[in-house]
Formats: structure tokens, sequence, C-alpha cells
């Protein structure tokens, strides 16, 4: 009996040795298919000229002519200024919000922490492109809400006198043209993630000793204090992750850009990122070959991005 | 005491900012409620509506005469977020077992090929996919979505930190000496004990999903096959824009993951606050 059900045992073992394998097969054979063959078949694509729909015979090598040729495009830099104008302009604020705000829901009693979270992380969770098409309209030059709203406030009258009027314009915006247009995006970005930063500095504060706080309180320190003092340095790894996370979210901005401009680009291309000039060049010009050569470039920014941050981590600067 | 008293006064000025931003926030979802039920006249009347009006089922109109497949836009979203909710469910626990639960060899690469996975740039995978998926023959079908993303690196991530927190060693040993089979394992001893997590991924997937606007734009090109979030772009098209049409359009798409959240906010904010730590 004992040696019965110790076979049976060992049997178990032996199958078990390959359950882990056939447990992940599915997530082995899905990132072969679509994510690791694609990859190499698109660093491959990025030296050749090829279009698509041409069939693969008439591949030719260029060796590295697209990645020349996309380094030497204006428009490549012009959507990559736009993109580390957007990445910082977005960025910046949500961060700046994001910790004393995190700061000040910790201090909070849980239910209302709780509800104040839920406003700010609410546009997080819904779709960019209804949400873009909102503000689409509310940007609107000729009747939209934030127009009416600077118009009135320049024609406010109290005792006969508008008080108001230098400091509101005359004129209704047009908040499509290219000086404006990408502050508007920046704006809808910054209002979509503030929530989210705040929710990952929220939850980093929890797991600070609260002695920590206790300490400094005896010792004097007020909010600002404490906020410089305890919470800083003890959230110098979140802070990393969240600005390591905000750097590459950014740099990918596609959606929101792409309906506020209604996909054009805005005139100039004033709204246009990076992630739309790959796009354009590959569906609009068919072009991917180009395509994937900006990917790829575009891959090569972001990751020397994230491992500068890295090592600025590792140097202590922070 | 005047000391005192300016303490109060920054900390009333101070908690108002908080709630006033709050406000903010949830403003524009206001007045894309609002201005759904109002027609084009009244929308642009000065000042502008604060309130519901009562053109709600005018806007709806305007809105299906420019997306006559709007129902069936709806339903590919509805369809496609479910399913690619379920595969995920199944796949990336099996696969977050497999690394919570077992010793096997290249676990290591594996697991950090995962985390790779999971840091990569979407763009960087728009174009290959769309050959892949041109290349299978699967332009404008559903499945050009959900199999591609069925098993998520971020949802393996999940699992596996939550398989190794919530099932103990012990259980495990203990029910394979009473002659548990593997699956058994699986079925009756993992999946009960990691109910939570499970519920939070079912609703990071299905809020991905049906959010999702770049993986459709490449893969999805008939107006019939399309998603929601592409059917409201097409509404961007030549022509004036429908205000009313598209505030309307965009709180359909909107509302159902507005009341969801309302409901699940605990569970997840909670759970989003945990999984970013580890």
């Amino acid at each position: 009996m004992q040696q019965k059900l110790d076979s049976k045992k060992y049997s178990a073992l032996r199958k078990a040795k390959w359950i882990p394998y056939i447990y992940l097969s599915p997530f082995i054979v899905l990132f072969i298919i679509f994510g690791l063959y694609p990859m190499l078949f698109s660093a491959w694509i990025s030296l050749h000229s090829w279009e698509l729909g041409s069939p693969f015979h008439q591949m030719e090598w260029l060796g590295l002519t697209n990645f020349e040729y996309v380094l030497t495009d204006e428009w490549f830099y012009h959507a990559l200024y736009n993109t580390l104008w957007l990445s910082l302009a977005a960025g910046i604020p949500q961060h700046l919000v994001a910790l004393p705000l995190a700061a000040l829901l910790f201090r909070m009693t849980s239910q209302k922490r709780h509800i104040l979270l839920c406003f700010y992380f609410l546009p997080f969770i819904t779709s960019s492109v209804a949400i873009s098409l909102v503000f689409g309209s509310l940007f609107s030059r000729d009747f939209g809400l934030l127009n009416q709203l600077l118009a009135g406030l320049h024609d406010l009258e109290l005792a006969g006198i508008q008080p108001l009027s230098w400091l509101f314009p005359e004129q209704a915006i047009d908040w499509q043209d290219s000086s404006h247009i990408r502050w508007v995006i920046a704006f809808v970005v910054f209002w979509r993630y503030v929530g989210w930063n705040t929710l990952l500095y929220l939850s980093a504060m929890k797991t600070i000793p609260s002695e920590l706080f206790d300490a400094a309180r005896l010792d004097g320190a007020g909010f600002w204090q404490q906020l410089r003092y305890v919470t800083l340095p003890m959230l110098r790894p979140m802070i990393l992750l969240a600005l390591t996370l905000s750097i590459i979210g950014n740099f990918q901005l596609f959606e929101e850009p792409f309906i506020l401009t209604a996909g054009t680009g805005g005139s100039g291309q004033a709204g246009q990122t990076l992630a739309m000039y790959l796009y354009a060049t590959a569906f609009s010009e068919g072009d991917f070959a180009t395509a994937s050569a900006t990917a790829w470039l575009l891959f090569i920014i972001l990751f020397t991005l994230c491992n500068l941050i890295r090592r600025i981590n590792q140097k202590d600067y922070l | 005491m005047s000391h005192i008293k300016n303490l109060k006064l920054t900390h009333w000025l101070i908690g108002s900012m908080i709630w006033l931003g709050a406000v903010l926030m949830v403003l524009p979802f206001w007045f894309m409620l609002v201005f759904a039920t109002h027609n084009e006249q009244t929308i642009f009347s000065v000042p502008p509506p604060f309130l519901f009006g009562d053109a709600l089922g005018e806007n709806i109109q305007q809105l299906l005469s420019r997306l006559p497949y709007f129902w069936h836009n709806l339903s590919n979203s509805f369809y496609i977020a479910v399913v690619t909710t379920i595969l995920n469910l199944f796949l990336c626990s099996l696969a977050g077992s497999a690394f919570a639960l077992y010793h096997f060899k290249g676990k290591k690469i594996l697991f950090s090929l995962v985390i790779s996975t999971m840091l990569l740039p979407a763009f960087l995978n728009m174009i290959p996919n769309a050959l892949i998926i041109a290349m299978f023959g699967w332009f404008n079908e559903p499945k050009a979505l959900y199999i591609p993303a069925a098993c998520g690196a971020f949802g393996v991530f999940l699992m596996r930190q939550f398989i190794e927190q919530a099932v103990p060693n012990e259980v495990i040993e203990a029910a394979r000496l009473d002659g548990c089979s593997e699956w058994e394992l699986y079925r009756y001893i993992v999946l009960p004990l990691i109910k939570p997590a499970l519920v939070t991924l079912a609703l990071l997937t299905f809020i991905a999903s049906w959010n999702n606007f770049m993986a459709p734009l490449v893969v999805l090109h008939d107006m019939e096959s399309y998603t929601l979030p592409l059917a409201l772009r097409a509404l961007q098209g030549v022509g004036v824009v429908p205000w009313g049409a598209i505030c309307a359009g965009s709180a359909i798409a909107v509302m159902p993951l507005i009341i969801l959240f309302i409901f699940t906010s605990h569970h997840l904010i909670g759970r989003l606050n945990q999984s970013y730590l580890k």
C-alpha cells in the first residue's frame, strides 16, 4: 500500500515538472507570435525599403538609410520637440500637484480621503477618446465654455467699471491655433493623470512608519517641514518610479493629441507627437519601413531616458 | 492667538482648494451629461446651460444618423472587453500559478521576460502587430484584438504576486499529499484563494479593453467592426460637428465605466495601492 502511494506520488511529481511549462505556454506562445516575432520583423524591415501590400521579394536592403532619413526629417524633430514640451508641461505640474495632494489626503480620515481620491481618479479610468472629444467642445473657439467664461470675466461689471478687463482677453481665443493647442493637450493630460500619481504617492506614504511623523511633530515640524524632511526622503523610490512611468507614458502620448487635433496634428503640426508621427508615416503614407525605424529610434530615446533616471537615483543626486 | 487663527484659516483654505480641485476633476463629466441633453441652439446660448435639457432623444437620433452602426459598435466593444477579460483571468492565473507554486528551469528568465514586456512601450508593437494581423487575415475581426491581448504581462505579474502571498506552501503540500492532482490544486485551492485579485484583474482588463483606441485603430477599418472609441472618433469627420450628439455618444462610452467604478472603487483603489509596492 505504502509503495503504491509512493509510486503514485512519484509519478505526480514527474508530471508536475511539466505543469509550469504547460501553464505558461499560452503566455509564451502569444509573446512569440505577437511580441517577439513582430519586433524582430520590424527591426528587419527598418533596414529595408518596403511598403504595406507589396510582396516580400521586392524588399530592398537599405542598411541604415531609413534611420538617416528620419534623423534628417525636420518633422521628426518637430514631433520630438512637441513630445518633450508636452512631457514637461503635463508631467511637471502632475507631480507638483500630486505629491502635496497625497500628503494632504494622507492626513484626512479614510472615508473623506476615499471620496476625494475617487474624484481625482475618475478621469484616469474613462475613455481618453470620449473625454478628449468633450474637451474639444469645451475649448471650441466660438461657443466653447471656457471662452464664454473668459468673456464673462472680461465683461464683468462692478459699479460701472470692468475691474478684470485688463486680465482677460477681449477676443475669443482660438484654442486650436498653433500657439494654444499644446497647452490644451497638456491640460487634458494633466487632468487625466494627476489622480493616478496621487494614488501612487499615497500608497507609498502608507508604508512610512508613523513613528517618524510622530517624532517630527514632537520636534515641532509643521506640515511643510514634515513633507520636506520625512515624506520626501522616504518617498524617493516611489518618486523615481512615478517619474519613470510618467516619462514612458508621456513619450507615447497619442490619443489625447490625436483627438484634440482631429487626427491632423493641428495647424502647423503644433500638436503632433512622436507616436502620431509614427502613425502618420505608417498608415497615411504606407511607409512601414521608415515608421519601423522611427519606432526603434523612439525606443532608444526612451530607454536612454529611463536609464538616466536610474543613474541619477544611484548617484544620489536627489 | 492670531497665530492659531492664521493656522486655522490656512487649514480651511487648503481644504477648500482640495474640494474645489475635486469638483474641477468631475466638472467635464457634468457638462458632457448636460450637453448630451441639449440641442445646438441651447448649447450655444449665452450663458451655456448648466442643467439638463430635453433634447437627449434628438441627439441620439443625430448620433445614429451619423453612425448607423452605433449599437453594433457598442456591442463590439462589450464583446471584445468581456472575451479579453475572461481569457486574461484564466490564462494569467495559470501563468501566475506556474511562477508562484513551482520551481522549474528557466523560471528567472521567463519572469524577467514578463517584466520587460510589461514595460515595453505600446507604439513599438503598433506596426509589427498590424503586419501580423494582416498576415493572419484578421483585419476587422474581434479576435484581432482579444487574441493578442489574451494573456497580458501585467496580469501575470499581478497574479504571481498575489498567489505567492495568498497561497501558503503548507496548504499546497498538504493537498498534494492527499492526492490532489495539479489541476485540482489550481481549480479548488488556488482559484478560490485569489478571488480578490481576480476581481481586480477583471476590472483593470475590462477598463483597458473598453477604452483601447490605438490597437483597434490599426486593425479595424470597416465602420461595422469599429469599437466605441473608433466610432466616436469618426464623428470628428467632415462638416459641422454636432456637439450634442458627440456628448451623447461620449456619455454612452463613459457612463458604464463610471457606474462600474462607483461600485468597485474601494476594491480597485485599495488593490492598486498595494500592487505597486512590491
